[in-house]
């Protein structure tokens, strides 16, 4: 850069870049999960439990659950990240991590991001590397498992954003467990359609391009807009407490 | 322009303009509802495929109507909450988010109690049916995040933040479930495919949403005015206000 472009005042840093302080976030968080690994198998377990809770309280019978093995999985996925949502802020909100993150030069949503992207990788990513294991269960056929799994792997990043928000604007209330799920699981709802929707167009024969682009456009949009609104949230939640 | 702006920001002035408001607001919406009800339940012809059955439109569709465009409304002024601070706003939609609650809830009603005769079942996995009781949820989401929140100010731009998440997801949601319906069964019911209606049915149906929408606004100011005087308890107009109704 010669002399003539360089600005005048030069605009106010820390002198980190956006994407190495998104990295140290991403990275910091990923430290702090494992080491408490517990907190990452629960979900895990949880979203096998809710699948074994199927074929026991409805019917093992390999016709049912092969027609309504992908929405199970779904269901149980969603649940899952539901629950996992409420430890996205929650810890750094208790020991003051989270002001010091408001606090930086760096855009806020940017590292609500680094910090959604986080937890998707370690509840969502998760589920859908075990998604194939009951989808073999639940009797679902080759061709099918991959499609879910494929639409799994679209959709839960969605799961994950859409909920960032919901756990920012709880953050710091009592039962903030409920509220959390009564105010995501309305938006959580056309994920589940189209993600359900592709496995049973899949199996029928039916091709799936044109549900996984519109789920690969849920998850464009929610990528843009969902950081924004739940930075917006933390600030609310954060001058509330 | 920007006088009236400022205007609208004061708690003062609107609870004014709203006491002298309020009764037209009442008395026209009222006697358009009458006029609707009436003419709708009496003397409309009846349908030719439905009977008498169909007349319950007079009251689902208004309500229905109006469920939806609250939702509207409230998007609006949680966009004036956040943009411009303004306190009215977010009064407004403290104020009206149980309205719309109720008001979705009948639509849902008055649609079961329609859909027994027509269709032979209180409730079908229909797309509207289904977007409807969506929108129930998001109403809910609202007023329970509202109570939640102990702080007024945060409260009111929490809220305003999840109305607009809401407003972006409506449309989203309204277009995947009238897919998912789609996919998963043949259309055996329409609700969108009716008879063109004669003018003697929709002008009734017509004066009885004109009146619903004055009957929301009168309970709008109700309401606000209520919420005004809790929130602003503090200030001397509003203690002067109370010991002039006292006396």
């Amino acid at each position: 850069m010669n002399a003539e472009t360089r600005p005048l005042i030069k605009p106010l840093s820390s002198g980190v870049g956006n994407m190495a302080s998104m990295k140290a976030v991403f990275s910091r968080d990923m430290k702090v999960a494992f080491r408490q690994r517990q907190d990452l198998l629960n979900p895990l377990l949880f979203f096998v439990m809710v699948v074994t809770l199927f074929p026991l309280g409805v019917s093992p019978e390999v016709s049912f659950l092969r027609e309504a093995g992908a929405g199970i999985l779904w269901v149980a996925a969603l649940l899952s990240v539901l629950l996992s949502l409420d430890h996205l802020f929650r810890h750094d909100f208790d020991d003051g991590t989270l002001e010091q993150l408001v606090l930086q030069p760096q855009p806020l949503f940017l590292l609500v991001l680094a910090k959604t992207l986080a937890h998707w990788t370690l509840t969502g990513l998760p589920l859908v590397l075990l998604a194939p294991v009951l989808g073999v269960m639940v009797h679902l056929e080759g061709n099918s498992i991959a499609v879910l799994c494929l639409t799994l792997l679209i959709g839960t990043p969605v799961l994950s954003l859409i909920g960032s928000i919901g756990a920012a604007l709880t953050l710091g209330l009592r039962s903030a467990g409920v509220l959390l799920s009564l105010l995501i699981i309305p938006l959580y709802i056309p994920v589940l359609i189209f993600g359900t929707g592709t496995v049973a167009a899949a199996t029928e024969g039916a091709p799936v391009a044109a549900y996984l682009a519109l789920l690969g456009a849920f998850l464009v949009l929610a990528i843009t807009l969902a950081p924004f609104a739940a930075s917006a949230a933390l600030r609310i939640s954060l001058s509330n407490s | 322009m920007w006088q009236i702006f400022h205007k609208l920001g004061s708690p003062k002035w609107f609870f004014g303009i709203a006491t002298r408001l309020m009764p037209w607001l009442l008395a026209g919406g009222v006697l358009l509802m009458m006029a609707g009800i009436v003419w709708g339940l009496g003397f409309a012809p009846k349908d030719y495929l439905q009977g008498n059955s169909y007349r319950i439109i007079f009251i689902h569709v208004p309500t229905a109507f109006l469920a939806q465009s609250v939702y509207i409304m409230m998007a609006v002024a949680a966009v004036v909450t956040l943009v411009w601070r303004m306190k009215l706003a977010d009064v407004f939609v403290k104020a009206v988010a149980p309205v719309g609650l109720v008001l979705t809830f009948l639509a849902l009603f008055t649609g079961a109690v329609w859909g027994k005769p027509t269709w032979g079942t209180w409730w079908i996995w229909d797309a509207r049916l289904t977007s409807m009781l969506i929108l129930l949820f998001l109403y809910g989401g609202v007023i329970a995040l509202d109570r939640a929140i102990n702080d007024e100010k945060s409260a009111a731009r929490a809220v305003a933040v999840l109305v607009l998440v809401g407003v972006v997801n409506i449309p989203i949601i309204k277009y995947s479930v009238e897919w998912w319906n789609t996919l998963h069964q043949p259309a055996t019911f329409k609700l969108t495919e009716k008879p063109t209606m004669p003018a003697e049915m929709w002008v009734p149906l017509l004066l009885s949403v004109l009146g619903l929408y004055l009957v929301f606004g009168w309970l709008a100011c109700l309401r606000m005015q209520t919420e005004i005087l809790v929130r602003e308890q503090r200030t001397r107009w509003v203690r002067e206000h109370v010991m002039a109704g006292r006396t």
